[in-house]
């Protein structure tokens, strides 16, 4: 009915600008050796699939620029959509390297930003003085089992109380405890932080992983198996510790 | 306002026809008006072990598609008055079967009926999913291997994630475990999953045990729910799954193998 609103004294508006914070995944490179970053973004992306597929990606070259190790910012984005992520951002560039993403219809974000892997917490952390304690906001809780065939995802910790069973998957970017026992698979610093740690208190796991360095359930010791154990990174090595 | 009670497994062929004949028969014969639907379409075999299969006229999926009503297709059981079965189509394919349409005759059998049972066919496809998408109770059978208990979990699993309670955030699905098939003596030479072992895996309530039993192919030969078969031991067992079910207080039995003549007299270990 045109006339109807046309009647109207104001027209309302088609769109309007919001401000939102949105939680994106920012790849951030240490090597300029393309065939190196492709193996590797494929090995981390099988360890998530679903997670991964079609996720928004930041990539960021400014280790390389320290470096001097330039990269060519075109065959990178090719890598980075051929592992079915969506590279929407290129962060730490030079002003070539930012023209040619911008060429690649990719946006260009300063470098000041933390480059922190734990940073996906609200804008406003940037203004309050005193740093919050890192894991309270951002911990997942689980009481309820989970299941054969769920995938639980924390963007920050996570703690489950209840059992995970053979074939659940369990991730999170930060720790994760489960005081129960753990039978399926779980990963602990999934974007790259090497500093996560697992900690369960029967372990029966299928596997598990630390920043992308795993062992599956054949490799583990029968001297850890069935006991509460931490799980953490030591020069790229999984130590698995009783801690009875 | 009825209960719905959904029997499901994930794997097949553990007893979930079995049990959905037996405790829908035992809630009826406790003075509940309940109806049992058979989900299976396609492979319909709950009129079989009801002993109705001669006569379904109209079934699930004619109610579905508005080709008969409720009435018209629900068949009083003969042994009870209380009970009556919804059948499966035995020439349809699988996709008839429609959420919206379900929900529907689901909402206006709730509103004649205590308790409503609903036999799941095997696996987590549609047929499965929608038999449980509705459930207040899951009921699940669970064979004592390791397959049957993964399936479960996994079923478990669905049941606390995609059901319609779990989508809109109301109180979960109370689940619970039947441990089906149960043979002590087999448990005890290391050829089957103990019940601790499956509590241990699963965590589950567990409802009752149901003894591996002769009985159960005798019960499904002549049509009778096995749970009329008072002096079986699955009958039994059944028997108190339901009462358990119903809030009385049972001790578990056939958990413990039976003692032979030997062992009675001498009171062996
Ligand atoms: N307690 C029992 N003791 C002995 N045999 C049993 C027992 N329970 C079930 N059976 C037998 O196991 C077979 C499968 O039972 P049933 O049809 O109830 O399983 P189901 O889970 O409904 O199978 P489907 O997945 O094909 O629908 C039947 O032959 C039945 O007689
Ligand atoms: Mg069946």
């Amino acid at each position: 009915m045109p006339t109807d609103s046309q009647k109207k004294p104001y027209n309302v508006p088609a769109l309007e600008f919001k401000s939102s914070t949105f939680a994106v995944p920012v790849l951030v490179l240490a090597s300029n050796d393309l065939t190196a970053i492709d193996e590797q973004l494929q090995n981390k992306i099988q360890l998530a699939p679903d997670f991964f597929k079609n996720s928004p990606v930041v990539f960021d070259v400014q280790e390389l620029n320290k470096q001097n190790l330039d990269i060519d910012i075109a065959e990178l984005t090719g890598i980075i959509y051929k592992a079915g992520l969506l590279p929407i951002g290129i962060r730490g560039g030079d002003q070539q390297q930012n023209n040619k993403a911008l060429e690649l219809l990719i946006p260009v974000y300063s470098p000041h930003h933390s480059v922190s892997t734990e940073a996906n917490k609200p804008e406003t952390q940037k203004q309050s003085p005193p740093p919050a304690p890192k894991a309270a906001s951002s911990t997942l809780l689980i009481t309820q089992p989970v299941r054969s065939g769920q995938r639980i995802y924390a963007s920050g910790d996570l703690i489950v109380l209840a059992q995970v069973s053979a074939g659940a998957e369990i991730l999170a970017e930060g720790n994760v405890h489960v005081y129960n026992t753990l039978r399926g698979r779980v990963l602990a610093g999934v974007l790259g932080n090497t500093e996560a740690r697992i900690f369960c208190s029967d372990l029966q796991a299928e596997l598990i992983s630390i920043a992308g360095n795993y062992k599956v359930s054949e490799d583990l010791n029968e001297s850890i198996r069935n006991k509460p154990v931490q799980v953490y990174l030591q020069e790229h090595t999984l130590i698995i510790k009783d801690i009875a | 306002m009825a209960r719905i009670i959904v029997v499901t497994s994930g794997k097949g062929g553990v007893g979930k026809t079995t049990t959905s004949a037996a405790i829908a028969m035992g809630l009826a014969k406790k003075g509940h008006k309940t109806a049992v639907i058979d989900f299976d379409v396609g492979l319909r075999n709950l009129d079989l072990i009801m002993g109705c299969e001669r006569r379904v006229v109209y079934d699930f999926v004619n109610v579905i598609n508005g080709e008969a009503s409720l009435n018209q297709a629900l068949i009083r059981d003969k042994h009870c008055d209380l009970l009556y079965i919804l059948p499966a189509s035995q020439t349809r394919d699988k996709d008839s079967l429609t959420q919206e349409g379900v929900g529907k005759i689901l909402e206006e059998l709730s509103k004649d009926f205590k308790y409503i049972v609903c036999d799941s066919p095997a696996g987590i496809e549609k047929g499965a999913h929608l038999a449980m998408y509705f459930a207040d109770d899951a009921f699940v059978v669970t064979n004592p291997e390791v397959s049957s208990v993964r399936d479960s979990d996994r079923m478990l699993g669905l049941l606390s994630s995609k059901s319609r309670r779990a989508e809109q955030n109301e109180e979960p699905i109370k689940e619970y475990l039947l441990l089906s098939r149960y043979a002590p003596d087999r448990v005890k030479l290391g050829e089957m999953l103990s019940v601790d072992d499956v509590q241990e895996i699963l965590s589950l309530h567990l409802l009752g045990v149901i003894p591996e039993s002769k009985s159960v192919l005798n019960a499904s030969n002549s049509g009778t729910p096995v749970i009329l078969d008072e002096k079986s031991d699955a009958g039994q067992a059944y028997a108190d799954i339901v009462a358990r079910y119903l809030g009385e207080d049972k001790p578990h039995r056939f958990i413990d193998e039976k003692k032979g003549l030997f062992g009675k007299l001498f009171g062996s270990k």
